[in-house]
């Protein structure tokens, strides 16, 4: 198939960028997206031209690191799936599509599709984690986690950092990353202890690094690669109540 | 070259206490007058650097990706080894020593084995009292599963993720660290060259992946872990970006590559769909516990699978290893999924793969069994195939998956390099020629959180605290030498771009140093891969320029390594001529095609010394004695 | 631009702030204001539905409230600061939600966000400025002065000839009808978001949650649009020479 691509250039942080046009020409249904893209920036290259910059790593949904938006839903029309494991064959001859970085004022552009996600990482260092050392831990089985709270934890801590919810969201909010990791050690006995002041500490940096607010539009969900659901926004806005009454 | 692997004296299962009290120390007041530096942040670097930091150090990690979070340790699915016994069925540390060692053909070192199985059982306390959300059984417990064969339940897992979920944990303990000051993180930074002073390592050379800036970082010791080199296959089941760059960077330096031949190709891949194929995905082998691997008998048969009827299939490890069947290990079911489709029997459009059915175990135990087993390995086939693995047979391929060699290390994770540690998957001390499933994640975890924090410290302690400044001459020849190699790469603007070249090399790798090796074929590729190299640096086209992230230019560099490196792993391959592990030589299996082992030559460690590029590296030994367990061979008839 | 990317360290943790700054805490203050908003709404649609039971019942109630005055006092000073919070949160929380995202998508696309919560700050904003009409219309009476002349044979104020009289003047009634098909609109993204942002949710029972958000709106649209169709299609008329 034969697609015509609308791709965000933007040299580095400073550029103004721009949309651009692309043909791409004989498609496989099988390719990857990014593999599709892959074929463009290889002939890109032979002609002189500067490829298409874009973060990828793993290519098999894991990392978190590919990040583009496809005809403006993140990670493109498919449900639980980032964008490396977009196959081609979901899109149609003479499609239109519309590629650009994430777009939030807490993720600048780096270049072209490339964003700076370190606003998450930022985050986590604020008191995404439980406080312990190495060694001197007791014996894993000391303390029993009942299988259902266990689950749930899990569910929360699948969250791969892509970033997605904040591109999808209309707001540029952080909500569902933020509380992903405060439910996934919420429900842990282990993660209870410092629960107050995690959540307190995340979301302030959260608010720090120009996120914008949660309005419940849910969207986030509906592009989460691993489709973790709001109800842990909830759950983190319970325990940042509890948190407030606990001091 | 004298080689001492510090093995400490007495027997085995006392030798890591006895060798830690004879560790000396580095007092609490002094630690933060040294600085570490670590590069990579998977299972191993993330959770080394966090100790390091909880311990007092002052620590600098550098990784290629825009977070620590994003190592390559995040895709392992299966889950982490560990001798708990918490199933009551006969485990030990003793039987996942035995197991390891066993498992890697006898050609890794007792004690550091030992070791591993010795500290499994603390990672997952350590693990657990992080968060990390292990599966549980309904009284609470946690849940193991028997994985890879082995004959007891000791694999601890979360779902199908628990690389990802151990890579948090270390990296929560990192994000800790870093958000006290203890760790100063630089994340889209790649190393370029290892800094060597006085014979110590005391610094890199690292590009800064965004702005194209060369600068210097010095330190007290450097630690390596920065994962394998299975992209040398180019198709693997690696991310895109893992490299081998910082190891054989250090290798220029003069630290010795250890086992490069031995590598592990993983049975259960998705197929290659197209010349386009970027990567290989894995799925889980826990497949082949229900699934039934077969090919047509005929040549070139094209028809539906559904439609060759059954007197027709060939079930080749049912009739090749009755007792194993479908399970046979890892190298063995590669070997013959390879030989099939040699034999011009390989199914899908490229010919390259064989048919991984679950019909029968539909009929048996219903769908919905299956589902519940592995209904999301069977969504993941599906989203990336189109085609829905309930209907029609899944199609599988090997694919280069984990490497066991790696930089040499003594017993202590140092190189021959005073002050140069290698951990995780970078170095080549525990697995042998072959690597048991969900033992990567455990010895990643074992060097970065219970074996180097101790063994780093001797080192300091000794060697004392106070880097040279990033001014040294050595430092200076280092940012040159990197520049001038990234000036050549952007001014030859050739006519290929450097994944062509990539591509090229792992075609001749998978070839000639692929799942089965001989003498005329790696002497070939000993031809093909100079003949590639040079028409690399004659004819390869890199886009834009030094100062702006170009991953172009990123690419170009690794590809560069890889086309140097990719010779090492092919001499030592020609030179060790016997079959063992992941490393099987045509020339030497038994009658029923079987690796054939040559304990009496070749129970050393090949360990290769940097003599130029192009130039035979120097081979050294390290003779492997084997004190505590007799030397078997396998069979899995 | 070369620091950019290396994160400094020590990261400059945010210190934990006043629950008023937060953006959790501003949302919970926007649910509290908004959930007593709505329900003072109830009481009110309650109060106007007394208009079906005749002139009579309607008047005798507004007599009531008047001779409470200084309750009613107390209960408009309280919902005019309710009103004023939510009306400033909500119009501080979108204007720096804007601000988030400086760069807007070439191509905007929407996955599950209903238009309902897409548009909470213009059915809001619409709401506000009718609340201001409405307050100049019935309650002080300032849009049509004339209202306040009107008396029942008890000389108690006739607030049920006056709601007629106000709706038998079509525009009028439009802009009524208009403006609580705004409420109800405003209603049906705000009564689930009320319990996921104090933190009531789970995946099980939101799509009820959900349901019983859009049924309550509907009938608040009903509750309150009835009396306007009812004086127009003449099924509540004025009392037989009764002024």
């Amino acid at each position: 198939m034969n697609l015509t691509l609308y791709v965000w250039r933007q040299k580095n942080a400073q550029d103004k960028g721009h949309m651009e046009t692309y043909e791409a020409r004989d498609v496989s249904p099988h390719m990857s997206f990014l593999e599709m893209l892959d074929v463009v920036n290889e002939q890109l290259l032979l002609d002189g031209k500067e490829p298409i910059a874009f973060d990828h790593d793993c290519r098999e949904g894991i990392c978190g690191m590919c990040s583009m938006t496809i005809n403006g839903i993140p990670h493109g029309p498919e449900k639980g799936t980032t964008v490396c494991q977009l196959h081609m064959r979901h899109f149609h001859d003479g499609d239109k599509i519309y590629i650009e970085p994430w777009r939030a004022r807490a993720f600048p552009v780096v270049k072209d599709l490339i964003v700076d996600r370190t606003a998450f990482d930022r985050i986590m260092q604020a008191g995404g984690f439980i406080s312990v050392n190495t060694g001197g831990t007791p014996d894993a089985n000391t303390i029993p986690i009942s299988k259902k709270a266990a689950d749930t934890a899990m569910d929360a801590a699948a969250c791969i950092g892509c970033g997605a919810c904040v591109a999808a969201c209309k707001n540029a909010s952080a909500m569902l990353f933020v509380s992903a990791k405060v439910s996934h050690l919420v429900n842990l006995p282990q993660g209870k202890i410092e629960a107050a002041e995690r959540v307190r500490k995340m979301v302030a940096q959260m608010d720090k690094e120009g996120f914008g607010n949660c309005t419940n539009y849910d969207e986030c969900e509906a592009v989460c690669p691993k489709e973790i659901p709001v109800k842990f926004i909830a759950q983190m806005n319970r325990e940042f109540l509890k948190a407030k009454f606990k001091k | 070259m004298k080689l001492d692997s510090k093995i400490p004296s007495g027997p085995l299962a006392e030798k890591w206490t006895k060798h830690k009290f004879d560790l000396k120390l580095v007092s609490p007041a002094n630690k933060r007058k040294y600085k570490i530096i670590i590069v990579g942040t998977g299972l191993a670097g993330g959770s080394a650097a966090a100790t390091l930091a909880e311990l007092g150090y002052n620590v600098s990690v550098f990784c290629y990706q825009d977070s620590p979070r994003r190592a390559h340790s995040i895709a392992a699915q299966g889950g982490i080894n560990a001798a708990k016994n918490y199933q009551n069925d006969g485990d030990s540390v003793w039987r996942l020593f035995y197991d390891t060692i066993k498992g890697g053909d006898f050609r890794s070192r007792e004690a550091n084995t030992y070791r591993l199985a010795e500290v499994s059982s603390n990672i997952i306390d350590q693990c657990v009292a992080q968060g990390v959300p292990f599966a549980r059984e309904y009284g609470g417990l946690l849940a193991n599963r028997s994985f890879g064969g082995a004959q007891v339940s000791r694999t601890f897992y979360a779902r199908g993720q628990t690389g990802q979920q151990l890579l948090l944990g270390a990296y929560s303990a990192l994000s800790r660290q870093i958000g006290k000051g203890q760790v100063k993180m630089f994340p889209r930074s790649e190393m370029l060259e290892l800094v060597v002073v006085d014979g110590h390592a005391k610094g890199i050379v690292v590009r800064n992946m965004i702005t194209g800036e060369i600068t210097s970082h010095s330190a007290d010791a450097i630690v390596l872990a920065t994962g394998g080199y299975g992209n040398v296959f180019y198709l693997s089941t690696n991310a895109k970006g893992c490299n081998v760059t910082a190891a054989y960077r250090a290798y220029k330096q003069g630290a010795l590559f250890a086992n490069p031949c031995y590598t592990q190709i993983h049975p259960t891949c998705i197929p290659k769909s197209g010349d386009y194929q970027s990567k290989l995905t894995l799925m889980s082998e826990s497949l082949r516990n229900d699934g039934r691997i077969w090919v047509p008998k005929k040549k070139g048969d094209t028809r539906p699978p559904n439609e060759i009827p059954e007197d027709e299939r060939d079930y080749y490890l049912e009739r090749k290893y009755p007792s194993f069947g479908n399970l046979a290990p890892r190298d063995i079911s590669s070997r013959s999924a390879k030989e099939v489709c040699d034999e011009g029997r390989g199914v899908g459009e490229t010919g390259q793969g064989v048919y991984l059915d679950f019909s029968d175990a539909i009929k048996r135990l219903g769908e919905d069994v299956i589902r519940d087993r592995y209904g999301n390995l069977f969504q993941m086939y599906e989203r990336i195939t189109g085609e829905d693995p309930y209907k029609v047979p899944m199609r599988i391929y090997p694919a280069s998956h984990y490497t066991m060699g790696g930089l040499w290390v003594d017993y202590n994770l140092e190189s021959n390099i005073p002050g140069l540690f290698v951990i995780g998957e970078a170095n080549f001390s525990d697995h042998g020629a072959n690597r048991l499933g969900a033992s990567a994640l455990m010895q990643g975890l074992a060097d970065g959180y219970f074996v180097l924090p101790y063994t780093i410290g001797n080192y300091l302690a000794r060697a004392g605290y106070g880097p040279p400044g990033t001014d040294h001459a050595e430092f200076k020849r280092g940012e040159s030498e990197a520049q001038n190699k990234i000036k050549k790469l952007l001014s030859i603007n050739g006519k290929r771009s450097a994944d062509s070249f990539h591509r090229e090399l792992g075609n001749i790798m998978w070839e000639y140093c692929g799942m089965a090796r001989n003498e005329a074929g790696l002497k070939k590729a000993l031809e093909l891969i100079p003949a590639l190299r040079e028409e690399f640096w004659q004819n390869v086209k890199v886009a834009g320029e030094n100062e702006e992230l170009n991953q172009s230019l990123e690419l170009a560099g690794r590809v560069a390594d890889f086309l140097e490196f990719a010779e090492i792993m092919c001499w030592d391959a020609l030179t060790r001529e016997e079959s063992c592990g992941a490393h099987f030589r045509e020339e030497y299996q038994t009658e029923e095609g079987e690796a054939l082992r040559n304990d009496k030559k070749y129970a050393y460690v090949s360990c290769w010394e940097y003599k130029g590029v192009g130039a035979k590296p120097e081979l050294h030994k390290e003779p492997l004695e084997f004190e505590n367990v007799e030397l078997a061979t396998r069979s899995y008839k | 631009m070369s620091s950019t990317q290396v994160s400094s360290t020590p990261v400059q943790v945010a210190a934990p702030s006043n629950t008023l700054t937060t953006s959790i805490g501003r949302k919970v203050f926007m649910a509290i204001t908004g959930f007593l908003l709505f329900g003072w709404l109830v009481g009110h649609m309650i109060g106007n539905l007394q208009i079906f039971l005749g002139q009579d019942k309607l008047n005798a109630y507004a007599l009531t409230l008047k001779h409470l005055a200084s309750v009613i006092w107390i209960v408009r000073i309280v919902m005019l600061a309710v009103i004023s919070i939510h009306v400033f949160y909500g119009i501080t929380l979108w204007l720096r939600n804007r601000a988030s995202r400086p760069v807007k998508y070439v191509k905007e696309a929407t996955v599950q966000a209903t238009l309902a919560s897409r548009t909470m700050i213009w059915t809001g904003l619409g709401l506000f400025l009718f609340i201001v009409y409405h307050l100049l219309h019935y309650t002080f009476i300032v849009t049509n002065p004339q209202y306040a002349d009107l008396h029942d044979s008890l000389g108690r104020h006739d607030v049920y000839s006056m709601v007629i009289l106000g709706f038998q003047n079509y525009l009028i009634s439009i802009v009524y009808i208009v403006a609580m098909f705004c409420l109800s609109y405003h209603l049906s993204h705000a009564l689930a978001s009320f319990l996921q942002t104090l933190g009531w949710n789970k995946t099980e029972v939101q799509p009820l949650i959900k349901k019983i958000g859009y049924t309550v709106a509907t009938l608040m649209f009903l509750g309150f649009s009835s009396i306007p169709i009812a004086v127009l299609l003449g099924i509540v008329t004025l009392p037989g020479g009764g002024h």
